[in-house]
């Protein structure tokens, strides 16, 4: 590592590190994948790397939980997105290809995306 | 820099090692790679946040779970169940009674307040807490005599015992005649019960090196010496890891911050003697030689290792340093009391629920320590007696238990702060035999080089024991007195002046049960076998 040599420089190694702590930080932003024997079998654990790799291209916080099967396994993996404290709004069906478009919608442009939704709060 | 979605925290400190801490962490990354969760989730040692019981501990975050104490076999079900299914192990959930219940301990996390939170194995963890600004800010932007400015300002005390100003310190330290000029950091703690320095090292080793680095800037030193304890192993391997990492950033060695400033940190082991921890014996150590105090005057600051000006600062002392050249001097003053800015770091340990470490505010009474931080003593028992400040601490009554504690207030009060180690003590000890292994420990590790103290220690221990048989003369209570008083008076160093601490003052608050021992041959509590 190169030396340091300004608080300049002292800083920007700051924010990076920050960065990579983030998952110890709250924020305000909560993604919870359920990571049921069904959701794995559904390709969950796919899309919860999907969305780690979304969030760290668009340098979005946000705090990304598992959790157990919720009963709804049918409409495995399901991906519930809560922010800012309002309710959450659980996304059914959500796999790989669907991922990116559901971080620019309800993260980025702040939509939620209608057809995909099977609950709300 | 790779997102992870968990980050796991296994406590790596020489409690939880001693419990299968290593083995549990192995494990963990073991199961991970199993699973393949190794690319989601990120496995951090930790230093505890003070909680020494129920150890190891793991964090597991972003849901801020805290599991604890942990198995190797309970890994299995943590990774399962936690990491891979998303639900909490109910079994091992652990309650942080540690952690503060009134909001206030929060804020007064000034010397602890990493410790616990980041890798002290990895510098950039620290810097991501601010690491390392302060002395960009000092070496790049201050004068020497604007930091020495700042920390006398600030009124921060030496936190190992004497409660010397800092400030002042440093300043007849850069204004003594006399090249090269030392910095150590005293880290032998070796008084008995005491371990907030280790802690604070364990957890938090980077932020003792940027204190040695500005303190070396102010006062116009170029090598610093940390004294540690050779019990210390954990500690000295995290200080050479964290020397070395500083190094390679441009913190230490040679153009500090690009600046023409140059600064090296020697480590130098102890070898367990407890007068080693007074500075004058730790300077003769370190220079080789049998330690054993020097006469004074003159000081360390103007005669200390190698004959030079030196500053010796005790490890908490250090711990302070960088937050208040960051956040200012009078941000440090808005915590503690008037006459005693900032917080202390207690260790707590005897009949008592939580016993570890904290840090409070300056003032805090022992009444609101014992029943707010430490939880209330075990049982329906009632408080004795508390001894502060280790074994040469004085032994405070429940009458005292209202004293505000900083080292002012004590003092008036006839106590003494110390080192910050509270022994609490409930209805069932008896005072003879709590003075038993502690007379006998000052007669263990007297140094032996001046009379008062070589020959009082032996004589007062002997007397202890003998009361303790039901051997106790008439005349033993005022033997003990003219004694203690003489040592107190004409000792050499601190080890014979404060031997004599606790026995006046176990005199003072509790003759009547000695007196009970010695002439009616008694113990009141059935505790000593007469
Ligand atoms: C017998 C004896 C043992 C001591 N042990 C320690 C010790 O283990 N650690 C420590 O910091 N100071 C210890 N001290 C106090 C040191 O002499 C010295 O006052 C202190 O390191 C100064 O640092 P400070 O101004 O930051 O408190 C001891 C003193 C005596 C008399
Ligand atoms: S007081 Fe005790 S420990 Fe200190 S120099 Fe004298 S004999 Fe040695």
């Amino acid at each position: 590592m190169p030396k340091i040599k300004s608080l300049e420089e002292l800083r920007k190694l700051r924010e990076e590190t920050i960065k990579s702590m983030r998952v110890r930080k709250s924020t305000s932003t909560k993604i919870t994948v359920g990571m049921g024997t069904c959701g794995i079998a559904a390709g969950a654990r796919e899309v919860m790397h999907a969305i780690l790799d979304e969030l760290e291209k668009r340098k979005i916080d946000a705090n990304v939980i598992t959790v157990g099967c919720i009963g709804l396994c049918a409409e495995e993996p399901l991906v519930t997105i809560e922010r800012g404290g309002q309710p959450g709004i659980t996304y059914g069906k959500i796999n790989v290809e669907k991922v990116p478009k559901l971080i620019e919608e309800h993260l980025i442009k702040g939509d939620i995306i209608d057809e995909w939704v099977i609950s709300r709060g | 820099m790779a997102l992870y979605r968990a980050h796991v925290i296994v406590s790596i400190d020489s409690f939880s090692i001693l419990k299968g801490a290593i083995e549990v962490k192995d494990t963990l990354i073991d199961k991970l790679k199993k699973y393949k969760l190794d690319q989601e989730v990120k496995v951090l040692e930790m230093s505890t946040l003070g909680q020494i019981k129920d150890v190891p501990v793991i964090l597991i975050y972003p849901e801020k779970v805290v599991y604890a104490p942990v198995k190797v076999e309970d890994i299995d079900e943590i990774v399962e169940e936690h990491l891979l299914k998303g639900r909490v192990v109910k079994r091992l959930i652990k309650e942080l009674p540690w952690l503060p219940k009134k909001p206030k301990l929060e804020e007064a996390r000034i010397v602890l307040s990493n410790a616990g939170l980041i890798d002290p194995e990895l510098i950039e963890e620290y810097i991501a807490n601010d690491g390392y600004v302060a002395l960009g800010k000092v070496v790049k932007e201050m004068k020497p005599d604007e930091v020495l400015e700042v920390i006398e300002n600030s009124n921060l005390l030496g936190r190992g015992g004497a409660a010397f100003p800092t400030g002042l310190k440093w300043k007849f330290t850069r204004k003594a005649k006399g090249e090269p000029k030392y910095i150590i950091a005293n880290a032998d703690e070796s008084e008995p019960g005491t371990f907030k320095d280790r802690l604070i090292l364990e957890g938090d080793p980077h932020r003792i090196i940027e204190a040695m680095v500005i303190a070396g800037f102010a006062v116009g030193s170029h090598i610093g010496y940390i004294y540690i304890r050779g019990e210390y192993a954990l500690v000295i391997e995290r200080i050479k890891n964290a020397i070395n990492q500083a190094h390679n950033m441009g913190f230490l060695g040679e153009n500090i911050f690009g600046s023409d400033f140059n600064f090296e940190i020697k480590i130098h082991k102890g070898a367990g003697a407890y007068v080693c921890g007074e500075e004058t014996a730790l300077i003769e150590s370190i220079e080789g030689k049998r330690g054993e105090p020097r006469t004074r005057p003159p000081y360390p600051p103007t005669y200390g290792l190698w004959g030079k000006p030196t500053v010796v600062n005790n490890v908490e002392t250090f711990a302070n340093v960088p937050p208040i050249i960051r956040n200012g001097p009078d941000w440090f003053k808005r915590f503690g009391t008037e006459r005693c800015s900032g917080t202390k770091v207690y260790t707590i340990l005897g009949n008592i629920n939580n016993k570890g470490l904290i840090e409070v505010p300056m003032g805090i009474s022992l009444r609101d320590v014992i029943n707010i931080y430490g939880d209330g003593i075990p049982g329906d028992k009632k408080f004795k007696l508390a001894q502060t400040g280790g074994t040469s601490g004085s032994i405070i009554p429940e009458s005292m238990l209202d004293v505000p504690m900083d080292y002012a207030s004590m003092m008036e009060a006839g106590a003494a702060l110390g080192s910050g180690a509270l022994l609490i003590c409930d209805e069932t000890n008896c005072i003879v035999d709590l003075l038993k292994p502690l007379t006998h420990f000052f007669n263990y590790e007297s140094c032996g080089k001046c009379v008062p103290c070589r020959v009082g220690t032996t004589k007062i221990y002997k007397i202890i024991e003998r009361i303790s048989r039901g051997g106790g003369l008439n005349t033993d209570i005022s033997m003990l007195e003219d004694i203690s008083k003489t040592m107190a008076a004409t000792s050499l160093c601190g080890l014979g002046q404060a031997a004599a601490v606790p026995v006046l003052s176990a005199i003072k608050h509790f003759r009547g049960e000695i007196e009970t021992h010695i002439f009616d041959k008694i113990c009141p509590l059935g505790v000593c076998k007469i």
